[in-house]
């Protein structure tokens, strides 16, 4: 495979500081050497290479903004972003699985845990000895999560646990999971380790869509777990949602990331297939294609600038995450639809990275927000009237 | 002990390269840069060397204040310290030059052992290592694919073989393929490397006695010829070596 080269029509190389490009620049020479030459085998086998985890967590994405103190690099946003959107180049399961442990899992307990659960975690998250996961999604709440019906009882001190959670990202191979269950007082989250009696995550098969993720039920059947299990200071809706926030802010990165790759390959593909004795890139039809896609890609890599940066100066709001999201993600599903048909029949096979990105897109354009939820999200903030229900 | 490991900010090798307009240079516009392969080598050995056996790694380089980018790469992979050397005009030097400036640098610095690449990827000249060993007065093994600094030996791969010589130091050790396979710069390491020392400094200009007079791009090479598939293709192929290549 050709090595990847990252389109700037912009020149917004210039945007970021010398630590943020080295950052970017360490992820991308990764994801080529390391996960690239690896991911077709993968996406086909139904399986995330669990090999590679200790060496994600040495090169640090792993909740790469927590401080230093608790295992973390300590990196601004735009760094997060970056690296989005360098692993969703390589694939989106590779940014599912870090944006669950980082923004899902360490994020909450860095926000709404206690100290004792911040030094007792966070370290074993961010080199990867631990894996996280989060359980929000039920059968019959996915979009409308505040009804979900996994509960959780007073039993003395301790909490005990049932109920059902599904399309778990790395269910089956965490060790830990942060369930959000009902309790007396509203929603609360609870980190639970996966080898509790009564607790066990199925993996969900026959996806045709990131299918280089592990995806799982999560069958919680009286867990019991001690007070202390609980996140202090998450109470309500508002606790998991703002995990959201955090992941969406990367997969609007990520997703551009996807569209990188896509427009990359269909270049490189494009300059060398011959079809009516010259290179397709020099037919109109062609360009037309490749000039809408290199706009939009552009117009995405504005975005994602002015969002980190709103991030990092503390006033980014959760809608425009919701626009970035729902944006990108279309525009890379869009893109990679585009390209998969310009590659003609290799546009079908796994030797070519188009078709993986545009089946794993099908995923990421419904979970963390389905692309409808963001645009009820955006009318929200414009006409101030919530039409979600 | 003072490591110090020589670097070279080169096009990337990912670059198509276009011609300036006065014929003599590459065309910068829009150019990508790297480290120089083989001299990430040398700092992966730098640092290898100074987690075996102590000391303290400085990277160096002769190059445009923009190759901080570069050194601090270095310096996150596990260097203590970086210098640049800066000349704007760093693309036009002669070898000569360079490794005087280098050798006088490596005195300064009390250096006893110094890593460099094989050879630079853009220019090709492999020649600065020997240079800079040549005007200390230091050993110097180039090639070196094995080091063993406790018996004070180093193999280098020959077209003869492989040539297995003892060193003494101080000495300066060009890096070749194999000899280590260097490290990612982890986020932690990036994070870090902020926070060490990184020096921009003048320093007296070794005039050039070289100069590129013009550059050509090579010739295009004409289109391959497939004569024929598997064992059959074999009378087919001895003709056209013979008589068209005239190679036998
Ligand atoms: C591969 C994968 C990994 C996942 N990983 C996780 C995970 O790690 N943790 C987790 O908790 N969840 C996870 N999810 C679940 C994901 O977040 C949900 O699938 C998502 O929230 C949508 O919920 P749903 O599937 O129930 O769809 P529904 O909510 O039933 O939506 C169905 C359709 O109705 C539309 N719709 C919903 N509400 C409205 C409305 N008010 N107005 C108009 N249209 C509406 C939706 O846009 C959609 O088109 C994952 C999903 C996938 C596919």
């Amino acid at each position: 495979m050709a090595a990847f080269k990252q389109l700037d029509f912009l020149d917004l190389d210039d945007q970021y500081s010398e630590d943020e490009l080295m950052v970017r620049d360490a992820v991308r020479a990764w994801v080529g050497e390391r996960f690239m030459p690896v991911v077709a085998e993968h996406f086909e086998a139904g399986t995330f290479p669990m090999d590679l985890v200790q060496e994600i967590g040495e090169l640090g994405v792993f909740g790469p903004t927590t401080p230093e103190e608790y295992g973390g690099a300590g990196l601004n946003s735009v760094c997060y972003g970056l690296i989005c959107q360098e692993l969703e180049r390589g694939d989106s399961g590779l940014r599912s699985f870090v944006s669950v442990q980082g923004s899902l899992v360490m994020f909450p307990i860095q926000a709404f845990g206690s100290e004792e659960q911040k030094r007792h975690w966070l370290p074993k998250l961010a080199s990867g000895e631990v894996i996280g996961c989060f359980g929000l999604t039920e059968p019959d709440f996915g979009s409308n999560p505040g009804g979900m019906t996994t509960a959780a009882k007073r039993d003395g001190d301790d909490w005990v646990l049932n109920g059902r959670k599904m399309w778990i990202t790395n269910g089956t191979v965490s060790d830990l999971a942060i369930v959000w269950a009902q309790t007396e007082e509203g929603i609360r989250g609870f980190l639970v380790p996966t080898d509790l009696p009564g607790f066990s995550a199925p993996e969900q098969k026959h996806k045709f869509s990131l299918r280089a993720s592990v995806t799982s039920e999560l069958v919680l059947e009286d867990v019991r777990v001690p007070a202390d299990a609980m996140l202090p200071e998450a109470r309500g809706l508002r606790g998991p949602l703002s995990c959201l926030t955090q992941a969406r802010y990367g997969i609007a990165w990520g997703a551009l990331g996807a569209a990188h790759a896509c427009i990359d390959e269909a270049l490189s593909y494009a300059g060398d297939r011959i079809i009516f004795d010259k290179p397709l890139a020099g037919f109109q039809l062609a360009q037309k294609k490749l000039a809408d896609m290199a706009t939009d890609i552009t117009l995405a890599q504005l975005y994602c600038i002015r969002l980190g940066r709103l991030k990092d100066e503390g006033r980014m709001t959760h809608f425009q995450v919701s626009m970035g999201k729902r944006n990108h993600v279309d525009m890379a599903l869009c893109c990679s639809r585009v390209v998969r048909d310009m590659l003609g029949a290799n546009g079908i096979s796994l030797e070519y990275q188009v078709g993986r990105h545009m089946c794993n897109l099908e995923s990421v354009i419904t979970y963390e927000g389905t692309h409808d939820i963001h645009t009820l999200a955006i009318g929200e903030a414009l006409t101030g009237v919530p039409a979600y229900r | 002990m003072k490591i110090v490991a020589c670097i070279k900010r080169v096009p990337s090798t990912e670059a198509t390269a276009k011609l300036s307009p006065d014929g003599r240079g590459v065309d910068t516009a829009n150019l990508a840069y790297m480290t120089s392969f083989y001299d990430e080598i040398a700092v992966e050995q730098a640092v290898l060397t100074k987690e075996a056996s102590g000391g303290e790694v400085t990277v160096l380089t002769i190059g445009p204040a923009e190759a901080s980018k570069e050194v601090r790469e270095c310096i996150a992979k596990g260097a203590d310290a970086g210098i640049i050397m800066t000349d704007p005009e760093w693309g036009s030097r002669d070898n000569l030059s360079t490794a005087k400036v280098l050798a006088a640098k490596l005195g300064e610095l009390d250096a006893e052992l110094c890593f460099m690449g094989r050879v630079a990827t853009d220019r090709d000249s492999a020649s600065v290592g020997p240079m800079v060993a040549t005007l200390l007065g230091w050993s110097c093994v180039t090639d070196v694919v094995a080091l063993s600094l406790e018996d004070g030996t180093a193999q280098r791969e020959t077209e003869q073989g492989l040539e297995t010589i003892s060193f003494s130091l101080p000495a300066v050790i060009t890096c070749d393929k194999g000899l280590n396979e260097p490290r990612y710069a982890g986020l932690k390491g990036i994070m870090a490397a902020k926070k060490k020392p990184l020096e921009e400094v003048a320093f007296e200009e070794v005039p050039s006695q070289i100069s590129t007079a013009s550059l050509a791009l090579p010739a295009e090479r004409s289109e391959g010829r497939i004569v024929g598939e598997g064992p059959d293709a074999v009378p087919a192929l001895m003709e056209a070596l013979r008589n068209e290549a005239q190679a036998l």
